[in-house]
Formats: C-alpha cells, sequence, structure tokens
C-alpha cells in the first residue's frame, strides 16, 4: 500500500518537475529574445571562433567590472556558427578568425538590409605545433601542404627526415571540424588551390583540444592559435618556401609579416553599430582592450 | 455489485483516458520524428544530383567543399560497423557471463547489490564515458598497446561496450529466470553439474531472450553518439582491409553518428550539407529499427515457428 502511494507522489513529482521545467524555458527564451531585440536592454551577445573564445571572455569580464551595467555573453562554437548566429539575428557580434565571404555578406544583407560591419581586432599567428620531444623544428608551407592536402605525399616522418622518439612513422594529423575560422584560413594558405584535405586526420572540436592532444601523441602534428601554446608542445618554424629562412610564430614576426600563416582576428556587426555595441567595440580596440590580447598571447590590432 | 460514487467513476474515466494518451503518444512520436527526418533530408534525394549508390559506397566525405562537395559515407558506415562490432565482441561474452552469474550462481543478497551497480553503469551520461575515453583511455591505449595514439576503435569500442553490457545484463537475465524450474528440476534429477546446466539446459532454453538482450546492446552501440565522438579520434578512415586482422582496431575513425552531432550545428538550414546529414538520419533510423524489429520478432518466437 505505501508503495503504490509512494510511486504515485513520485509520479506526481516528476510530472510536475517536467511541468515546470518547460514553464520555465518557455520563459527564458521569451526573456532573452526580448533582451536581443530592444536597445535600452543592457545586454550584448557575442559569440563565434573559438580560436577568440578566451580573449572574447577576458575582455567581457574586464568590460563588466568596468561598466556593471552592461551584461556581455560570450559563446564559441566556430566562426561559422558566430556568422550563422549574425545571419540569424541571435548575436550582435560574431566573432571570426577569417573574413566572412562574400555570399555570407549577400546573407545578412538580404536577410536583415544592412551590410555586415568588419573590425580587425587583433592578429593571431597560426602555430604549427608538435610534441614537444619531436626533433622537427622546422618545415615549409609546400611540406605542410603535402602532409594535409589531398593527395598529398607525404604521410610519414621519415619522408621529412626525421625520426619521433616513440618510433612511430606514421604522422597523425590532427585537423579541426569543418566549421571552424581556422581549419577555412589554414586550408587556403596550405593546402594547394582547389584541393581539399587529405581524409583520416582526426577533426577535434577546439583550439585548446589540438594542442592538448599533440601534448600527448609524440607523432601528431597540428595547429591552432598561438596563444594556445603548453609546455607539452613545440612550435614549429614555418618558411613559405624551401631554402628560405623559416620564421618563429611571434609578435614581431606577424607584425612585420615575416611569418607566413598569420591572420587577422575579426569582429563583425549587422550594420554601422551604435550605442552600448559600439562602445564596446571602441572599448576593446583601446589600450586596455589590447592589452587583454596580449595577456591571452595573441598579438594586438595594428593601428593606422 | 460494488457502488462506486459518481466522483470515483469519473476519474477513473479520466485516468485511463490519459494512459492511452500515453500509450498512443510514443507511437505517434516515433511516426512524427520518422516524417521531421525524412522531410528535412527529401529535397536532396528527389533534386536528380543525389546519386544514392555513390553516397553508400564512395568514401569521399567533403561536405563543406565549396567547389567540389562529396558526399560519400562508407567511411563513416565502416567506423560505425567496426566499433559496434568489437564492441559486441567485447560486450557480449561479458554481459551474457553475468546474466549467468546474477540468475544462477550468486546469493539473493549478492544479486540485488550486483543489480543495483549494473543498473548504476547504466545511468553514466555518455558525454562521461567520452571524457574517460579522451582522457584515461587515450593513454592506456598508447601505453598498453604501443598505438601511436590511443582515440581509436577499440577505445569507443570498450567504452561501448561498458554501456550496453547493462541492457544485455537485465534483459538476458530476465531471459533466464523465465526458463520454467521444471526444466531445472529435471536438470538436477538427472544429475547434471552446473555448467552442464548452463549450456545444455538454460542457453538452449532462454536463446530467443538472449538474442534479444545482444539485439538491443547492439542497437545501443550504433546510436550512441558523444562518446563515440570524443573516444574514436573522428577521423575519416576506413579501418578494414585484406590484412590480417582486417580490422584494425588501433585505427581511428568516425561514426554515422558522431559526423551528424559534429556538423549539424554549422550547417544552413535546407543547405545541401544540412539535408545530407539528415539522409544520414534516415539511414541510421532504418539500421536501429531493422535491428530493434529484428529483436522483437525473435522475443516474439517468430522465427522458431
Amino acid at each position: 500500500m505505501t508503495q503504490v502511494s509512494l510511486l504515485k507522489t513520485t509520479g506526481l513529482a516528476i510530472l510536475v518537475s517536467g511541468l515546470i521545467t518547460v514553464g520555465c524555458g518557455k520563459q527564458g527564451s521569451t526573456v532573452s529574445s526580448e533582451a536581443r531585440s530592444s536597445e535600452n536592454k543592457k545586454e550584448i551577445q557575442n559569440a563565434g571562433s573559438d580560436t577568440m573564445v578566451n580573449i572574447a571572455q577576458a575582455w567581457a569580464e574586464a568590460y563588466g567590472k568596468a561598466n556593471s551595467t552592461v551584461d556581455i555573453s560570450v559563446a564559441g562554437g566556430g566562426s561559422g556558427t558566430g556568422i550563422a548566429a549574425l545571419i540569424n539575428g541571435t548575436t550582435d557580434i560574431a566573432n571570426c578568425s577569417r573574413a566572412m565571404k562574400n555570399i555570407e555578406k549577400k546573407k545578412a544583407k538580404n536577410t536583415h538590409g544592412k551590410d555586415p560591419q568588419q573590425y580587425i581586432m587583433g592578429l593571431d599567428a597560426l602555430a604549427v605545433y608538435v610534441h614537444k620531444d619531436n626533433p622537427l623544428n622546422e618545415i615549409t608551407i609546400e611540406q605542410l601542404g603535402q602532409i594535409y592536402g589531398e593527395d598529398g605525399s607525404i604521410t610519414k616522418w621519415s619522408q621529412l627526415g626525421i625520426k619521433p622518439n616513440d618510433g612511430h612513422d606514421e604522422i597523425i594529423r590532427i585537423s579541426r571540424q569543418s566549421n571552424s575560422g581556422t581549419y577555412v584560413y589554414f586550408k587556403e594558405t596550405v593546402v594547394p588551390k582547389g584541393k581539399e584535405f587529405k581524409l583520416g586526420s582526426l577533426d577535434l572540436h577546439g583550439s585548446k583540444d589540438v594542442v592538448e592532444i599533440i601534448g600527448n601523441t609524440p607523432s601528431a602534428i597540428g595547429y591552432s592559435g598561438m596563444g594556445y601554446a603548453t609546455d607539452h608542445v613545440k612550435m614549429l618554424k614555418v618558411s613559405s618556401k624551401q631554402g628560405q629562412v623559416a620564421y618563429t610564430p611571434n609578435i614581431e614576426n606577424v607584425v612585420n609579416k615575416t611569418y607566413p600563416i598569420s591572420r587577422p582576428l575579426y569582429m563583425y556587426t549587422l550594420g554601422v553599430p551604435t550605442g552600448r555595441v559600439k562602445t564596446y567595440i571602441d572599448w576593446c580596440l583601446s589600450d586596455a582592450g589590447q592589452k587583454i590580447i596580449i595577456d591571452n598571447g595573441f598579438i594586438p590590432a595594428p593601428k593606422n | 455489485m460494488l457502488h462506486r460514487s459518481k466522483y470515483k467513476v469519473l476519474s477513473e474515466g479520466i485516468i485511463e483516458c490519459l494512459i492511452r494518451v500515453c500509450g498512443i503518444s510514443a507511437v505517434v512520436f516515433v511516426f512524427a520524428i520518422f516524417l521531421f527526418v525524412f522531410w528535412q533530408g527529401k529535397g536532396l534525394i528527389f533534386s536528380g544530383e543525389f546519386e544514392f549508390w555513390k553516397f553508400l559506397t564512395t568514401k569521399e566525405w567533403y561536405p563543406a567543399s565549396e567547389s567540389n562537395p562529396r558526399y560519400g559515407v562508407s567511411a563513416l558506415i565502416a567506423g560505425t560497423v567496426s566499433v559496434t562490432v568489437l564492441a559486441m565482441v567485447i560486450a557480449v561474452p561479458f554481459g551474457l557471463g553475468v546474466a549467468l552469474f546474477i540468475s544462477e550462481f550468486c546469493s539473493p543478497k549478492l544479486k540485488e547489490t550486483l543489480k543495483i551497480v549494473i543498473e548504476l553503469l547504466a545511468a553514466i551520461p555518455s558525454v562521461v564515458w567520452g571524457f574517460i575515453g579522451l582522457t584515461i583511455m587515450n593513454q592506456l591505449i598508447m601505453k598498453l598497446f604501443g598505438a601511436p595514439i590511443g582515440l581509436t576503435v577499440l577505445n569507443g569500442a570498450i567504452i561501448l561496450a561498458l554501456m550496453s553490457v547493462p541492457i544485455i545484463v537485465s534483459i538476458g537475465e530476465d531471459a533466464l529466470q523465465a526458463v520454467p524450474d521444471s526444466y531445472r528440476e529435471a536438470g538436477i534429477g538427472l544429475g547434471v553439474t552446473r555448467w552442464q546446466m548452463v549450456y545444455k539446459v538454460l542457453l538452449p532454453a532462454a536463446k530467443n531472450g538472449l538474442l534479444a538482450a545482444v539485439l538491443l546492446g547492439v542497437g545501443r552501440a550504433i546510436g550512441e553518439t558523444m562518446a563515440v565522438l570524443m573516444a574514436t579520434g573522428h577521423a575519416v578512415h576506413i579501418p578494414f582491409n585484406a590484412e590480417f586482422p582486417y580490422l584494425h582496431g588501433l585505427d581511428s575513425v568516425r561514426t554515422l553518428t558522431a559526423t551528424i552531432a559534429a556538423e549539424l550545428g554549422e550547417t544552413a538550414r535546407d543547405s545541401s550539407h544540412y539535408q545530407v546529414l539528415f539522409i544520414i538520419g534516415i539511414l541510421l533510423f532504418t539500421i536501429t529499427f531493422v535491428v530493434n524489429l529484428t529483436a522483437d520478432l525473435i522475443v516474439k518466437g517468430v522465427k522458431g515457428k
């Protein structure tokens, strides 16, 4: 008897809690969409590039401390996700580690009637990482193309003239998922034109994951933002052609453009921003904001 | 005749009605989901550019390519099959062994404890399993097998095996319990040993139920997403070839489910990439449907008649 009533009450409790959650979910979503649409609510939505997510968070925190009236929410997911969110109208600012494609700009214009505005927030060298014990020190863009590109001929470390100390000759290629701006940028810069990536790479979901896995895998190679370097990995010097000088990814080499795979980090808004979004972007580009870029291992935006 | 108040009769009616709705809703949901998945994917299926045979048999998976998108899922199917098969090779003997032990060999007290612990195993969220695969198992496989990287078929298979063991155990145990006691008594009467009892009496008598248990475990393994996404390395690669041992457990693969999970968020609605992911959904739905239907038919003993 008691068991039956217990069952009943638990059943009821589950039902009720289910209803409450459903109710809350609805309420929550309406509130946030209102906040997004109306200008006087103090919220800024900021989504996109996984490379930039650490900087974006640091900016949001520092800015929130200085201006308690504004609430900035940051989401990662990849540059493609950020742009999709901008086009769908669910974010105010899209962070992007690649430039917006023309087709995406057109789509945004068609949906909202406003041209996307581009801001260069800083620079990033896309570092090529190997395990810290890997004897390789430098690599050329061509070699990277042969390693990563479709039909590329390099699959073994011995083809690069080295032997990783765990004895595995096979190169374990670490790559990113296809909505990542880093993925797109690396493909455009390294893989021969018109070609795709070679199949069979480990397509990881985050900039940090790439570096972590390489730190654990002696025969792996991968690419990620230079801000993600750890003690377990080594950044290779990169030269644009065989026989040319290879450069380390650092601030100096990126600013004077000798390091061949560096790129701007962007923020995009729909139309020329006004009010709090403009104030926020201006702040990010100010000295205080640019100091945060340096603290996170990236390079400040060139002043013009 | 028993007299009931009007209120009681009414409330009884309402409750009955509610329960009926719950029962029917399950059927409605299944059909609604299938229709939805089919609807989202149909644009590409009927577009004329889509060749179903090529989709199934080529391994080039470049859905995001701007110049030349190619949708070949054979490597993804091979990934799902390899992980599932290896998982079952591990989980079936283990799961059936546990089911036999719980049902036949252990004391009632131990039995209760074991059942609770195994149910707890089923309650661990799949993302936690994935995390274990990504961190602990990765290192372990590299050390034990000398593999260049631990995010492999084997890693995913071990994780999936642990996830499907609870299903195999609980359904297998039910099947063994359902064997009439008269069979056991007859066996004891003939003086069989315990092992002979299991081998000659229980397993043949419960074979339909045990097979169903295994197939439901397979269904679980095929449909699992998060854990395999994290544990298998997510690389488009076919782990089978003509060299012994044919299935290479230390290769990285990518499964059908993981592909949907990783790529759906990025795609523009109604683009070809979006639709092809839904076609993969239809494919998965068909596979699990066939597996579960087979399990059902076996339980009902249709095959035996």
